[in-house]
């Protein structure tokens, strides 16, 4: 698979933590919802860096959207959360990933559920459904810390504005401000219940996040009825960092 | 792989050197972490032992199949070996224990393997095939224990597949058994766009790699 020439034609901070590079790639082939690409950084010595991100944009968008999460000790996170700046390039491939991908054609009802920066595959899955499948019911469960944690925040409230079939929930972990009317507490079996489709309606849940809080969320939506085979997951980072 | 010469330059990266040491463990494209990532493609399954067993299958033919507590019985090997990832983490020196491909051959009473590839098969759906070859002379595992601790769900337990030398989605978890297969074919995630193949010095993550 071949290495693209990128270059970053926007960032848009999404967090403190976090931003949403906005790339031109050279001769990109477009990709299908869900998948993800292998970014690689180049050091003025040679020195290279390789690492995975998720992508955030709709497929029929013309400019390639990442969201990249700063982990405090890493080694290419904090550059691009930090040194990048538009004009910058590197290097990436892709797309990758045949599993944990939606196209219209799969059907539904759709119930994602994110952690964290977890939510970038789902908002290109969102977006696709806002353009070729709007009809589609759809419920997104979604779990930050804190307030100041919760990415896509603008983009999540217009696909929900005006379309009876798509309801967003969010759970806080850490920490709310005492109006807060949603969830306080990790994703659970009990919640699933409450906000998540039902298995008669034979949903397809896609949930993306850190480790734990998958390996959580998917036993806990089989724990509610959900057969493992239309359960789709994407773990990343440090296996005990949860949300 | 290695350094392509036309690759530009991110202006300002620096990244974080390894020694020359580590350097040469690390294939490219990889970077070291002590933490243990857990991936998998769906919910981890959760096998009582007494439902658990392993087994050698040949088409419709089943060359031998062992219990739990057969299983324990089987002669154990430890391994010291580095692990590396398709996402791109390796894992040095992590120590496994189980029993190896040779020995649960002759176990089964089979002085060689009926044919030249398996597909190893687990619970949950997954699959991923593999040379013969590649899993002989003590360089696979059917691991049972990480740490000297019995190997916990969200890392594959009861038993996976340890094959180091290769991208470790080659390392089934909750691995139930190896089919014998004539011809190579694809598993899961190689059907998915992943290599047939997976060896990580040769970068070898994609098809076409």
């Amino acid at each position: 698979m071949a290495w693209r020439a990128a270059e970053i034609v926007a960032v848009r901070d999404e967090a403190a933590h976090a931003r949403s590079l906005v790339l031109a790639v050279d001769g990109w082939q477009g990709h299908t919802a869900g998948q993800h690409v292998d970014v690689r950084l180049t050091a003025a010595d040679g020195y290279q860096a390789e690492r995975s991100y998720s992508i955030s944009s709709a497929p029929q968008a013309s400019q390639l959207e990442l969201l990249v999460d700063c982990v405090p000790d890493g080694e290419v996170s904090p550059y691009l959360t930090g040194e990048a700046r538009v004009g910058d390039r590197f290097e990436l491939r892709g797309p990758i990933g045949g599993y944990f991908v939606w196209t219209p054609e799969d059907g539904g009802p759709l119930q994602l559920i994110g952690g964290g920066s977890g939510i970038a595959p789902l908002a290109s899955i969102l977006a696709q459904r806002a353009v070729t499948a709007r009809c589609l019911p759809t419920r997104v469960l979604y779990s930050v810390r804190t307030p100041q944690d919760i990415m896509f925040k603008e983009r999540l409230e217009g696909w929900r504005r005006d379309d009876p079939v798509l309801t967003v929930s969010l759970t806080l972990t850490r920490s709310a401000p005492a109006d807060w009317t949603g969830y306080r507490r990790r994703i659970d079996a009990a919640m699933l219940r409450e906000v998540a489709f039902e298995t008669p309606d034979k949903p397809i849940a896609f949930v993306c996040g850190p480790t734990t809080m998958v390996e959580a969320a998917a036993d806990a939506l089989v724990s509610v009825g959900y057969p493992a085979e239309r359960i789709r997951t994407e773990r990343f980072g440090p296996s005990g960092e949860s949300i | 792989m290695g350094i392509d010469e036309t690759s530009p330059v991110s202006r300002g990266f620096v990244g974080r050197r390894r020694s020359p040491a580590q350097a040469e463990r690390v294939p490219p494209g990889q970077y070291v972490t002590s933490d243990f990532p857990v991936l998998s493609a769906g919910p981890t399954p959760h096998t009582p032992l007494e439902q658990w067993s392993f087994a050698l299958q040949h088409g419709t033919k089943r060359l031998a199949e062992w219990s739990w507590p057969q299983f324990q019985a089987l002669r154990r090997t430890l391994v010291t070996a580095d692990i590396h990832c398709v996402t791109k983490w390796s894992k040095l020196d992590t120590r496994w224990e189980g029993v190896t491909i040779d020995t649960l051959l002759e176990a089964a009473g089979l002085t060689a393997a009926p044919t030249s590839y398996v597909m190893a098969y687990s619970d949950g759906g997954y699959t991923t095939n593999l040379p013969m070859a590649d899993l002989l002379k003590g360089r696979a595992l059917v691991a049972t224990k990480f740490d000297d601790t019995p190997l916990p769900p969200a890392h594959g337990g009861p038993a996976r597949l340890v094959v180091p030398h290769l991208y470790f989605w080659k390392s089934a978890k909750w691995v139930r058994g190896l089919s014998f297969i004539a011809e190579d074919k694809p598993g899961f995630w190689e059907s998915l766009g992943y290599h047939m193949y997976g060896d990580p010095w040769k970068e070898q993550r994609y098809a076409g790699d």
